[in-house]
């Protein structure tokens, strides 16, 4: 058992999810971070699980795990999410059910039993992970847009069935970030999507636990369904 | 399974959800108890909470997770949410497969 806030962040082992990790351990936070492989991080204050976000039975052990080990939960980050670029005409079965297991239904899964911990406690933190190509409508990212906005869609109904129970459900969708989800992305296309920005650059990390931070304050306890997308658009 | 030790564990969830309730289940009804439907105070949400405190208590005193909310529970004729006794019954079956 802890007395620090506990904190839940999906994706944990690199990117944005890594960062958070190593931001909120900072912030004196009890981080349990989750990811398909091990991680590096080695903190008293850092608990890690391996595991595939779509995986209901070993999802449902950790959270098992976690009430019995620390009792309760109060913030998740629903981070982990995976994206290809491929023309809509070429765009193999595969990469569409990938996406949707690990973007959409592994954030779902993960609400729902982070829901049934945080009801315990009558409060509860959940920020999920959008992406502004949703409302950029992007070419070449159909089956990533449409996952997330799911994601967002999900967010706006869970809001309303979990606001009884003292638990908030936002969103945010970042700009792309230097991290290895748009490694392999042109260099015009992620000039062409800045340029659509009101404010024109790439994301930083910084950006991202700033809108973190704002949805899980206490003082936030008002704010709930909502989106906010980095960089204008 | 003990069905008995489930039924303890069901009136435990009851307990728990009762907090929050301004009319009460009853807490020593047996298994006859109704939970959902005409004669309980549980509205849809209420009844959400004590499927939840069922389930994580049955995790804590069996060590295993059930989901009791699967969709062909919710679609029986006889719904096994009914009262303590069908749920036990339900719950025991679970419970059994999983140890298959």
């Amino acid at each position: 058992m802890t007395d620090k806030p506990i904190m839940l962040i999906t994706g944990a082992r690199k990117g944005i999810g890594r960062y958070l990790v190593e931001y909120y351990l900072k912030k004196d936070f009890f981080v349990i971070g989750c990811s398909r492989s091990e991680s590096e991080i080695t903190d008293s204050n850092y608990l890690h699980y391996c595991l595939d976000v779509s995986n209901e039975k070993k999802i449902k052990d950790m959270f098992r795990d976690i009430r019995n080990k620390l009792g309760k939960l109060d913030v998740l980050i629903n981070n982990a999410g995976i994206a290809s670029m491929n023309h809509a005409l070429l765009t193999p079965l595969d990469s569409v059910q990938a996406m949707m297991t690990t973007n959409f239904t592994g954030t779902f899964l993960f609400c729902r039993e982070a829901g049934k911990l945080m009801k315990k406690n009558n409060f509860g933190r959940i920020v999920n992970f959008t992406t502004v190509a949703t409302k950029m409508r992007l070419e070449g990212e159909a089956i990533y847009v449409a996952t997330k906005a799911a994601v967002q869609s999900l967010t706006e109904v869970l809001s309303r069935e979990l606001a009884p129970d003292g638990i908030t459900v936002n969103a945010m969708g970042p700009t792309p970030i230097e991290t290895d989800l748009i490694r392999s992305v042109p260099k015009d296309k992620i000039e062409k999507i800045t340029d659509r920005l009101a404010i024109k650059r790439l994301g930083n990390f910084s950006d991202v636990s700033n809108v973190v931070n704002f949805y899980i304050s206490k003082q936030s306890d008002y704010i709930t369904g909502q989106t906010v997308f980095l960089g204008g658009i | 399974m003990s069905e008995n030790k489930i039924i303890e564990t069901i009136y435990k969830a009851i307990e728990e959800v009762n907090i929050g309730m301004d009319e009460k289940l009853c807490t020593n009804g047996g298994p006859n108890l109704t939970l959902y439907g005409e004669g309980s105070p549980l509205d849809s949400l209420g009844l959400v909470s004590l499927i939840v405190n069922i389930e994580s208590n049955i995790e804590d005193v069996f060590n295993t997770t059930i989901s009791l909310a699967n969709e062909k529970a919710v679609s029986q004729k006889n719904s096994p949410f009914k009262t303590v006794g069908s749920l036990a019954t339900y719950i025991n079956t679970l419970l059994g497969k999983d140890n298959d």
